[in-house]
């Protein structure tokens, strides 16, 4: 078993390498270069799926990644149950799940014993789990296969944008390959090309925010343990006195260690692999392990101060970076890209004014601000600044051992949640609730038949725009180009346990207008056809 | 609810009293861990943000004004 497991990996890794192919845009003439409407940039998890959501919704993508192949390394393990659900969306959501590792409780030890266990996701009902942990390279597996499936992305390996003029209807773009260098044009561009975003630079924009002094050592390892399929976080553990170590499972009996180290390490030496193996075999008891990746951080919390410049969309690390305690990166990516490209779809098509594509920013770097907010927190709670910082960290562990309270103020990771927003698509609402996600947040998930769930129905034909009602008598119907979900009544599914009804404050007649990201735009106790038809005008962007 | 600035004890001085002793005999180092562990219960039994950044201001104000008073001195 073990050995088919390893056979799959390489397999993987074989597969990951991909061809450049020379293409007939680059053999226009340099006066009258290809016209695109959009060219994504970056083929890493974010760019990936931005592509394959536009090419879903029917636009065509060109999608442009300087390498050819996959990334080196797990990078990226943790992957929230919001992305799963958007990847449900993108067709790729069941291999994920089939071959990434579920798990939703953490522990969090002090010294040799636990302080406390969490649990991320306490209840029944939804079709996707708190997280999966899957290696990075997987899931960018996985979406390149998907990518294949849709004739409407173009994807281009080797091909590198070394330079891009900004114009009034569009961007130009100079890329290099193999062969040379070409000119491409597109109505947007895309940046997905990650922390050090080239294309960041070449529009000229400032990557501000704060750089953590403490290194962490990063180690991937393969051993077979029985550990439990558990995130498990220490506070100066025995095996690593006066510092912070993180164990946590992939698939492919693969497990992530991340140590903390001091910020004078040299991180040439604290590579090496002969010095990070006793380092390990300390902290598991044994050496029977192997390694599949090393790295060393220094963690920084950075973000762009505008993600929209000109006709350049920044999307994922290229926008903000954050420190990984909290699985904020690749899911806030995901976020954004799911974010954005509805919103470009409808400019794209003339359905939207190009102003909506401001939401993108507004909402997405609130969302930022609150990842960086807590990844730094961590951090801090992880390696304090200064004597004081840590005398509070120690009585708040020292608290932990016997008070509620002091368990709660531990943080060794706050993880990743759909952001809510306080948008201006959103209309407030105008009733009385006694729960569910008011405007601004993201949908919930609940049962609607053995094995079926409400994202299911959501995603079903395409999402757009949706109302989401509870029976009454004769329902409403939608605006146009509006899908129905119908709760109860005749027609209407059912609601099995009773936690639609629930987890949405739903009464008769009650409906949901969810927009295409699954966000909630407004909801209503009695919709009338006008209040729907202002408010979906609004999300919209035409206000 | 604001900060309370009223005295709020029957008998303030027990209160200061009981402050004092919890420290005789402790070191600095010690001294500074126990205010630290009280200083967090404390706010958790408070449990309102808005006061406990009202304490914090006042506390800082305090100290801005000591500083002020001694400089003025020398």
């Amino acid at each position: 078993m073990a050995q088919a497991k390893t056979l799959e990996v390489k397999a993987y890794q074989a597969k990951a390498q991909f061809g450049y192919r020379r293409h007939p845009d680059q053999d226009r003439a340099s006066q009258s270069p290809a016209e695109h409407p959009v060219v994504v940039v970056g083929a890493g998890p974010v760019g990936l799926s931005l592509a394959i959501d536009l090419a879903q919704r029917g636009q065509r993508v060109v999608l442009l990644d300087d390498a050819d192949r996959i990334g080196e390394g797990s990078r990226a393990i943790c992957f929230s149950k919001r992305s799963l659900e958007y990847w449900d969306r993108l067709g790729v959501g069941d291999r994920m799940v089939a071959k990434g590792v579920v798990w939703s409780v953490g522990r969090i030890f002090h010294g040799e014993s636990q302080l406390y266990q969490f649990n991320l996701l306490p209840e029944d009902g939804h079709k996707r789990p708190a997280f999966i942990n899957l290696q990075q390279y997987y899931a960018e597996a996985y979406l390149v296969d998907r990518v294949s499936e849709l004739p409407e992305i173009d994807l281009r390996w080797r091909n590198k944008v070394t330079a891009l003029e900004q114009r009034n209807d569009g961007v130009a773009l100079m890329i290099e390959t193999p062969e040379g260098a070409y000119r491409l044009h597109a109505q947007y561009v895309i940046a997905c090309d990650g922390a050090r975003s080239s294309l960041r630079q070449m529009v000229g924009a400032e990557f501000a925010g704060q750089v953590f002094e403490d290194q962490f050592l990063i180690a991937d390892v393969k051993m077979t343990a029985e550990f439990p399929t558990e995130r498990w976080f220490w506070f100066d553990p025995p095996f690593h006195a006066g510092r912070s170590a993180l164990l946590h499972r992939q698939p492919d009996d693969v497990w992530r260690i991340d140590l903390q180290l001091n910020r004078y390490a040299d991180p040439v030496i604290e590579k090496k692999p002969e010095n990070v193996r006793p380092r390990i075999a300390r902290m598991l008891g044994h050496d029977k392990f192997e390694f599949e990746w090393i790295s060393l951080y220094k963690f920084q919390c950075r973000r762009m101060d505008r993600f929209i410049h000109g006709r350049v969309i920044f999307a994922g690390d290229s926008a903000h970076q954050v420190s990984p305690f909290g699985a904020r990166g690749a899911n806030s990516g995901l976020e954004d890209a799911e974010n954005l490209s509805w919103k470009l779809d409808r400019v794209l098509r003339g359905t939207s004014p190009a102003s909506l594509l401001e939401s993108y920013h507004t909402e997405r770097s609130t969302a930022a601000d609150e990842n960086i907010r807590e990844s730094t927190r961590s951090t801090d709670f992880m390696a304090p600044n200064s004597h004081q910082e840590a005398r509070l960290r120690k009585a708040v562990l020292s608290l932990a051992k016997e008070t509620e309270f002091g368990k709660r103020m531990v943080n060794g990771g706050r993880l990743s949640v759909p952001c809510s927003y306080d948008s201006p698509l959103s209309s407030p609402d105008a009733d009385a609730w006694h729960g569910g996600p008011p405007p601004g947040c993201s949908m919930l998930d609940a049962p609607i038949a053995e094995q079926a769930y409400l994202t299911d129905a959501f995603r079903k034909g395409g999402t757009d725009f949706t109302l989401l009602s509870f029976s009454n008598g004769a329902a409403i119907d939608p605006p146009a180009g509006v899908k129905a979900i119908r709760i109860g009544g005749e027609s209407g599914l059912a609601d099995p346990s009773g936690l639609v009804a629930k987890r949405y404050d739903g009464g008769p007649g009650t409906a949901y207008l969810l927009r295409p990201d699954g966000y909630v735009t407004a909801r209503f106790r009695h919709p009338t056809s006008e209040a729907v038809a202002a408010a979906l005008s609004r999300a919209q962007g035409f206000n | 609810m604001p900060l309370s600035t009223d005295s709020n004890f029957a008998r303030p001085d027990d209160a200061f009293r009981a402050v004092v002793e919890a420290h005789r005999g402790l070191t600095e180092e010690q001294s500074a861990d126990l205010d630290a562990a009280l200083v967090l219960i404390l706010a958790n039994h408070i449990g309102d943000i808005d006061v406990l950044r009202e304490a914090i201001g006042l506390a800082k104000r305090r100290m801005i004004d000591s500083q002020q008073q001694q400089q003025q001195q020398q």
